[in-house]
């Protein structure tokens, strides 16, 4: 046992990593400018690394960076006053018009309603951005990510993601935003936006749409943490509680799903000693939260209602494919989608039989958005086979992998293609 | 990355004496900071070990030990588990945190085991074993 200190960098490194996006945030409302404040906290950051070896670390190092930026937000405003004035050419004295602009500056810094990372989260998922531009953003500036980590979770150059941020942040300035977080009407088409952005850097984690990994369980954490910053600055909002409750419990199978080979699991079949307790009870208990706020019948709880049906059953057997039912007959209503009647038809399936999933099925295929759909054609496969049509079974395993994008998806079901030609052999 | 983060014992805290208001408020500021930053995924305050019991094992045998324990600062009075990047993250974070006991006191941050961490030692034969008892719990 020996008394250390962290290499003083590395220590600033954490501090600065912890304050950041609280810092931005405050900056972003003082300066209206999410690029403008990215780089004074960035500078703020580089003054701690300068001065604090020398100094030790500040007692409260959160109000010493919003300090230092402040100091450099307002020599920026007296040099660009300054610059204005040259150019200009105008002799009069603008220094009262300078001091206003401090003391507003000094106003915005002191007025710290707690709320303002809830309103950069908001700004950075603005519906003016689009999706892409939206997760870029909410990485960078909230999870704190740089661009090159994001670059290598989505699989595309670091110069994509810059050119995206950058894009970003000048839509932003153009759109002449307030950094508040918006009220009432306003407030839920929103809050939607941000639970979207939210679940798509989940997905993107937990389903991989290309490549080699099945997952990126990085993303998949990023998103919790945002879920459960959004918890614990929006407590009244059903559908956060919702979402976060659906993120943990699907979270909690992360190290299920895959065997040792890296193929998939399916649900029913992995061993359930490994799903995440503290990751279940924390979705339920974030589920029960969403149905108290009167929320059950949002699209987010009602999914997560939907995990909490599997997360429930100790073994499989014991899952409540009725309830399931039920469950996406009521989805169906508030969130209507093909891929919902997929799954849809896979829970009647489980309920009431193969022929009933295959019924709902047919319904599925009339449309077209599903037809190259890899699940698509793997559900029906799953069911003809569990109806004893083999031959039919094999067709469709084979038409879902020469449709999937995920080479070990593909593998998979390409082994169930096979299996359904040998006699006597089983999954 | 999972932390344990454990709060050790003191003389005070085996001796059941309950913490002031203030650093009651304190606490839960520090616990609602927390909540806020999104890394606390639970925590509790435990009772003196004189409540506690023992299990001791040596090859078949198993004894019972009725507590309260030696090495008061060896043993935990509370934890937290907290989800944060890294080492030096939950580092910053303990700091933060007020001191939990009345004297001189020890916080100690332990990480998890992750699934890469066991990389080789999950053997085919682990895995195969792993199928079977999937397949026996799943009554398949």
């Amino acid at each position: 046992m020996t008394a250390t200190s962290i290499e003083p960098h590395r220590a600033i490194e954490a501090i600065f990593r912890i304050e950041r996006a609280r810092l931005i945030a405050r900056l972003a409302r003082m300066v209206r400018d999410v690029g403008l404040a990215e780089e004074l906290a960035q500078d703020a950051f580089v003054t701690a690394l300068s001065e604090w070896p020398k100094a030790g670390v500040p007692a409260n190092p959160g109000a010493w960076l919003t300090a230092a930026a402040k100091r450099r937000a307002i020599d920026r405003l007296r040099r660009d006053r300054m610059l204005a004035r040259k150019h200009a050419e105008i002799g009069r004295d603008l220094s009262e018009e300078d001091e206003a602009g401090i003391a507003a500056i000094e106003a915005a810094m002191d007025d710290d309603v707690g709320d303002e990372l809830l309103g950069l989260i908001f700004t950075a998922c603005h519906p003016v951005l689009s999706p892409d531009a939206r997760v870029a953003l909410t990485l960078r500036l909230i999870g704190g990510l740089t661009t090159d980590e994001i670059a290598r979770a989505y699989l595309v150059s670091e110069a994509t993601v810059a050119q995206r941020i950058v894009r970003a942040k000048r839509v932003l300035g153009k759109a002449g935003l307030s950094f508040e977080v918006p009220r009432e009407s306003d407030r839920r088409d929103r809050l939607s936006s941000v639970l979207e952005v939210v679940y798509l850097i989940f997905n993107e984690g937990y389903s991989a749409t290309a490549g080699g990994d099945l997952t990126r369980p990085a993303l998949c954490a990023e998103a919790q943490r945002l879920g459960r910053i959004l918890a614990g600055l929006a407590p009244d909002e059903p559908e956060v509680f919702g979402l976060l409750a659906l993120m943990e419990i699907q979270a909690s199978r992360l190290a299920a799903r895959l065997d040792p080979n890296g193929m998939p699991i399916p649900l029913t079949e992995q061993n359930r000693a490994r799903w995440d307790r503290l990751l279940i009870h924390r979705g339920l208990a974030a589920l029960e939260r969403a149905e108290a706020l009167g929320g059950a019948h949002g699209p987010y709880a009602l999914q997560a209602a939907l995990a909490a049906c599997h997360a429930r059953a100790n073994r499989a057997e014991e899952t409540d494919w009725r309830r399931i039912s039920g469950l996406y007959d009521a989805l169906r209503a508030v969130m209507p989608s093909p891929v919902v009647d997929l799954n849809r038809a896979v829970a009647h399936s489980m309920a009431f039989g193969p022929e009933a999933g295959l019924a709902l099925l047919d319904e599925i295929d009339r449309d077209a958005d599903l037809r190259n759909y890899a699940p698509l054609p793997a559900a029906r496969g799953d069911f003809l086979f569990r109806a004893g049509r083999s031959a039919e079974a094999k067709v469709q395993f084979e038409r879902a992998a020469a449709l999937s994008r995920n080479d070990r998806e593909r593998a998979f079901l390409l082994r169930r293609a096979s299996a359904c030609s040998g006699p006597g052999e089983t999954m | 990355m999972r932390v344990m983060v454990l709060v050790k014992a003191t003389e005070d805290s085996e001796a059941g004496v309950m913490p002031t208001t203030e650093l009651f408020e304190a606490m839960g500021r520090f616990n609602e900071e927390l909540v806020k930053a999104g890394i606390m995924l639970t925590g509790d305050g435990l009772k003196p070990s004189s409540q506690g019991k023992r299990v001791a094992f040596d090859g078949p045998g198993r004894t019972v030990i009725d507590g309260p324990f030696a090495e008061t600062r060896e043993l935990v009075a509370g934890f937290w588990v907290w989800e944060v990047k890294d080492m030096d993250e939950a580092v910053e974070w303990v700091k933060r945190c007020p001191n939990p006991m009345f004297g001189p006191s020890e916080i100690e941050i332990r990480p998890f085991y992750e699934m890469a961490d066991f990389g080789d030692v999950v053997t085919p034969e682990i895995a195969e074993r792993d199928k079977q008892l999937r397949a026996k719990t799943s009554g398949l």
